[in-house]
């Protein structure tokens, strides 16, 4: 077992089991932080893809502003801190079933499948052949998506705006 | 046959990372499932994009050699940020007017 | 200028009134001016680029049709169909470079005696908007090169017309004829559909050129000749839709609700023209019987809208059974086979007849405000008959009006003359070719009765003395705005734009610049070929120039003789002539019998449905009801008394009732069933089994009457069940769906694994 198996495990470790705990647990700010750490494990194992900018956006994004935002909505939808942190689930068992069947299918399918692979190297610093791409054969997707960011942060604006009682 | 397994756990190679955005996937779509807390049910939303893309970084990284895999994975966070954001601008706006998060008691449209 | 210049410049005339549509429909509470400028300014751009792109073509590439395409959609090869895809594309040649250059003249020219028509009304700037996305849907038709962005731009046609006839929706009236005027369209548009579902369906192109070849090389649709009639003939019905030919015309007059500058755009440049403009098109794909077809449906809206236009007071009325008449002229010259004269009249139409429609408007602008300051709220500021001796007070508007009114009737030296003289040489030369007496005769006809009801127009408005002194002095000119279109459009409807023979435009650039498609049908379906059609058309170009100047004249003296040297009493005529005028007055009646038969005919049928619905269906379901209801009452009864006999007698009936039943579907099902002996053989035995039990319900009388009671609650229970059961599922919450998602998508994988 080298290094590299090593490391994978731990990440894909930290990975599941704080997404369980976001899962499973039943206080949702315990949740949000462990939500945290499935986003961190999710980084180490970006690393381990070699994908080394995207690692980076995704600490920045998820857990430096999308994470952020959630606790943000934990905090101001929650009345009392101790009571309503708690939340309720629904319909729990035929969920369980349906997810288990789910995960044992997907897992099957990544199982059995007999994946193409190629031997090439992986690409080494990744920063600049994405910015390379984001402005020749990415260039639309990437000015809509420019848009996008735009009209979210507007529209965020405008549905949180606490009307004014008249 | 045990011994190929113990193999193929000491390489970690695509399916193992496939294995772990499956369950990833499984783990988010039981919150989405199940919780009645609109938050959470995001928070959920969150873990199936991140699921889908380790898929895209793993499968950029062991079959196609090529960083396409990479873009399409930032377009999915960049989305990612904006629904975040308004969602949970939604959450808020619900919150206000019918002071609940629950999801199920929101069926205003219903009746 | 290279073709691809010529092309992009045409994609550029297409999208500035778009571009103007979408900047004003958002923005024009926020401009100044509500943006009126801004629309005026993107279409005179359009003009002007117009201009430029019908003389590089004419002059660069007279004979060459410039086009591009690129396929949208590719839906590569399909099971059962063949390779499909769609293309798009746009087409200049020297049809739709005129086209262009005439619509654009119209609309920049309207939008800018809208500036001061419109002044202060409401939806000032959202008027503008309508008027941009008009305009760009009827470059679209103009500049297509397939009958797929055809029909998406004709519907947004149909579209636009409708938001600006019930531009003043407020009005009942107005809301009315929009609405008429989108069914009424609707109606011709299924028939163009059709007709455009069969030839994909044959050739799976839209492409106007790959079609053409593809009937060229001799592939029919269906493998007939008759369905390629039956196809041209379906098209031809958008076109009698747009174009308001008999019987779809009922929706133009009524369209005059709209403001009166739209009534121009529509009448002369856009849609009313979109039709003939379609059946130029495709004229090379007529057969010789769909071009009789279309000649007397032109020749028979021509005659009955000349007539009705003898007998209206409405200034604008007047115009509209005019319109519809020359369309029905213009539809005729194609039908004979006259193409070039046919679209050589829509374009002279266009100018004279738009100039016609801004000097109404001019009218009943100066009548709505000298009405509005003297305080009448009564009078209709659009009756001729309120009118009279304007020529002083607008001296602008009345000499543009006469030179209008010299061209529609066809006077020497308009364009009206060399465009309508084609016309009519075209019906003698196919009535030479062909028969068909009636179509030259009407054709005559019809253009005496239109110098009489033009000129009687012109008497009663500008001439002579009016009603009220007191009001005339209120009269005013128009202000510039509105006066430097009527100029334009005057100085348009004189011959030398269009050839420098004042007597024959065979020889003018316009004849050099549109000639007659070559027919791609069959032979033997062919109409007589253009160069049998031209050596006729040579030999009766004398007499028709002769006879047309003869029947104008007269209508024009019969005109002056009877409303200005009141020789004929006018009054008395009408009485002599009673039944006619009524019918006149009333537009044949055409109105009142749609209403009879096709609202009158639908509100019967709805009625029949309603008793059908309330005493068959709701009969069967509620006896069945009180029949269940009596049984179930009964075994209930029977259960609390305790009868249990009389409940095991029901059930023990029951089940012997399900096995005779049984017993005879078995016994009379064939070996090998059809589905349909099938169906009808278990129905024998579910009534063998409800007759045998009645029997034993019967027979048993009061005593087991009851019981049956068991088997219905039984169902009426296991039902319930499954309801409950079912219900579950909806929920309500997306959760639950979202759950059935996934499991269906696994349900999918397993199924295809």
């Amino acid at each position: 077992m080298d290094l590299y198996a090593v490391v994978f495990y731990a990440f894909a470790f930290i990975t599941l089991a704080a997404g369980a705990i976001v899962v499973f647990s039943r206080n949702i700010v315990h949740a949000a932080f462990a939500l945290l750490f499935a986003f961190f494990g999710v980084a180490g194992l970006y690393v381990l893809l070699m994908a080394d900018f995207l690692a980076i956006t995704q600490l920045l994004i998820y857990v430096g502003g999308i994470l952020v935002l959630v606790l943000f909505g934990v905090m101001l939808t929650s009345n009392t801190i101790d009571v309503q942190m708690k939340t309720s689930t629904i319909q729990t068992f035929p969920a369980v079933l349906i997810v288990a069947a789910l995960a044992g299918t997907l897992i099957g399918i990544f199982w059995s499948t007999d994946w193409k692979t190629t031997t090439d190297p992986p690409i080494q610093a990744t920063a600049p052949k994405i910015g390379e791409m984001m402005l020749t054969s990415y260039l639309l997707p990437f000015e809509i998506a420019s848009v996008v960011l735009l009209v979210a942060l507007v529209g965020a604006a405008m549905i949180a705006r606490r009307e004014k009682k008249a | 046959m045990m011994q190929d397994f113990t193999q193929w756990l000491q390489q970690p190679g695509l399916s193992h990372f496939l294995i772990v955005s499956g369950l990833l996937f499984s783990f988010g779509m039981f919150a989405v499932l199940t919780r009645r807390n609109a938050i959470m049910v995001l928070m959920g939303i969150e873990l199936i994009l991140n699921s889908a893309n380790i898929n895209f970084l793993a499968f950029s990284r062991y079959t196609t050699g090529t960083l396409d895999g990479h873009l399409v994975a930032i377009f999915v966070i960049i989305l990612a940020a904006a629904e975040a954001a308004i969602a949970l601008a939604i959450v808020l706006n619900i919150y206000q007017n019918f002071n609940t998060v629950n999801v199920d008691e929101l069926n205003h449209l219903r009746d | 200028m290279s073709q691809e210049t010529i092309l992009q410049l045409s994609t550029a005339i297409l999208f500035l009134p778009l571009l103007g549509f979408l900047l004003l429909i958002f923005f024009n509470k926020r401009l100044p001016r509500q943006g009126d400028w801004l629309e005026t300014g993107l279409l005179f751009l359009s003009l002007i680029l117009a201009v430029a792109v019908f003389a590089a073509k004419l002059g660069g590439y007279h004979d060459e049709v410039l086009q591009t395409k690129f396929t949208w959609v590719d839906w590569g090869n399909v099971p059962g169909i063949g390779p499909l895809k769609l293309e798009l594309g746009i087409m200049v040649d020297n049809l739709a470079a005129i086209m262009m250059l005439v619509v654009t003249i119209v609309s920049s020219l309207v939008h800018l005696f809208s500036i001061g028509y419109m002044h202060g009304d409401v939806r000032y700037g959202r008027y503008f908007a309508y008027l941009g996305i008009f305009t760009f849907s009827m470059l679209g038709i103009v500049l297509t090169n397939n009958f797929f962005m055809m029909y998406v731009f004709w519907e947004l046609v149909g579209l636009s017309s409708y938001l600006l006839i019930g531009h003043w929706f407020e009005k009942k009236s107005a809301s009315d004829a929009a609405k008429k005027a989108f069914v009424v369209n609707r109606v011709g548009d299924i028939g163009m559909f059709t007709g455009i579902m069969i030839l994909f369906a044959n050739f799976h192109t839209f492409t106007f050129d790959d079609i053409f070849g593809a009937i060229q090389s001799g592939a029919i649709p269906f493998g007939s000749e008759p369905w390629l009639t039956v196809a041209g003939i379906l098209i031809f019905a958008g076109a009698v839709g747009k174009s308001a030919q008999f019987p779809l015309h009922v929706w133009l007059p009524d369209a005059m609700e709209g403001p009166t500058p739209v009534s121009a755009l529509i009448h002369a440049a856009t849609m009313v023209a979109a039709g003939v403009y379609l059946v130029a098109r495709t004229f090379a794909m007529m057969t010789a019987d769909a071009l009789i077809f279309i000649a007397y449906i032109g020749a028979f809206t021509a005659l009955i809208s000349a007539t009705i236009a003898i007998a209206q007071n409405d200034i604008k009325k007047v115009l509209a059974y005019s319109t519809v008449s020359q369309l029905g002229y213009m539809v005729m010259g194609l039908g004979v086979g006259a193409y070039t004269a046919g679209f050589f009249h829509l374009t002279t139409h266009a100018m004279f007849k738009a100039g016609l429609f801004l000097g109404s408007g001019s009218v009943i602008h100066a009548m709505h405000h000298a009405l509005h300051h003297a305080g009448d709220h009564h009078t209709d500021p659009q009756d001729i008959r309120y009118m009279g001796g304007l020529k002083s007070k607008m001296p602008v508007t009345f000499w543009t009006f006469l030179i209008y009114t010299l061209a529609i009737s066809g006077v020497p030296f308009t364009s009206g003359f060399l465009s309508k003289d084609e016309i009519l040489a075209g019906t003698l030369a196919f009535s030479s070719l062909q028969g068909h007496v009636l179509i030259p005769l009407i054709a005559f006809f019809v253009a005496g009765l239109t110098a009489f009801y033009m000129f009687r127009l012109v008497i009663i408005v500008f001439l002579g003395e009016h009603r009220d002194a007191h009001r005339i002095n209120e009269i005013h000119e128009s202000p510039w705005t509105m006066t430097v279109p009527l100029i334009i459009f005057a100085l348009l409807s004189f011959f030398a734009f269009y050839s420098l023979n004042p007597f024959g435009a065979a020889s003018g650039w316009f004849y050099e610049a549109i000639k007659r498609p070559l027919s791609v049908v069959p032979g033997s379906v062919a109409a007589p070929s253009t160069s049998l059609f031209d050596e006729a058309l040579h030999h009766s170009h004398t007499t028709a120039m002769v006879l047309s100047l003869t029947v104008a004249g007269l209508g024009i003296l019969i005109a002056f003789a009877t409303y200005y040297w009141k020789k004929i009493d006018a009054d008395h005529v009408a009485e002599r002539f009673k039944w006619l005028h009524t019918a006149l007055s009333n537009k044949w009646y055409v109105d009142e019998v749609y209403e009879f038969v096709f609202v009158g005919g639908t509100k019967g049928l709805a009625r029949l449905y309603a008793w059908f619905d309330n005493r068959v269906i709701d009969g069967l379901v509620n006896g069945t009801a009180s029949w269940t209801r009596a049984i179930t009452l009964g075994t209930r009864q029977n259960w609390e008394e305790g009868n249990l006999g009389a409940v095991l007698y029901m059930v023990v009936g029951g089940a012997i009732s399900i096995y005779v039943g049984w017993l005879v579907g078995a016994a009379l099902m064939p070996l090998d069933p059809t589905p349909g002996q099938m169906i009808w053989n278990g129905l024998l035995g579910i009534g063998t089994a409800g007759l045998t039990f009645f029997l034993f319900y019967v027979g048993v009388g009061g005593f087991d009457n009851k019981i049956v009671d068991g088997l219905v609650n039984a169902t009426a229970y296991v039902a319930g069940f499954i309801g409950l059961l079912t219900r579950r599922v909806q929920t309500g919450k997306v959760q639950t769906y979202l759950a059935f998602v996934i499991l269906g998508v696994m349900i999918f994988y397993l199924y295809f694994h």
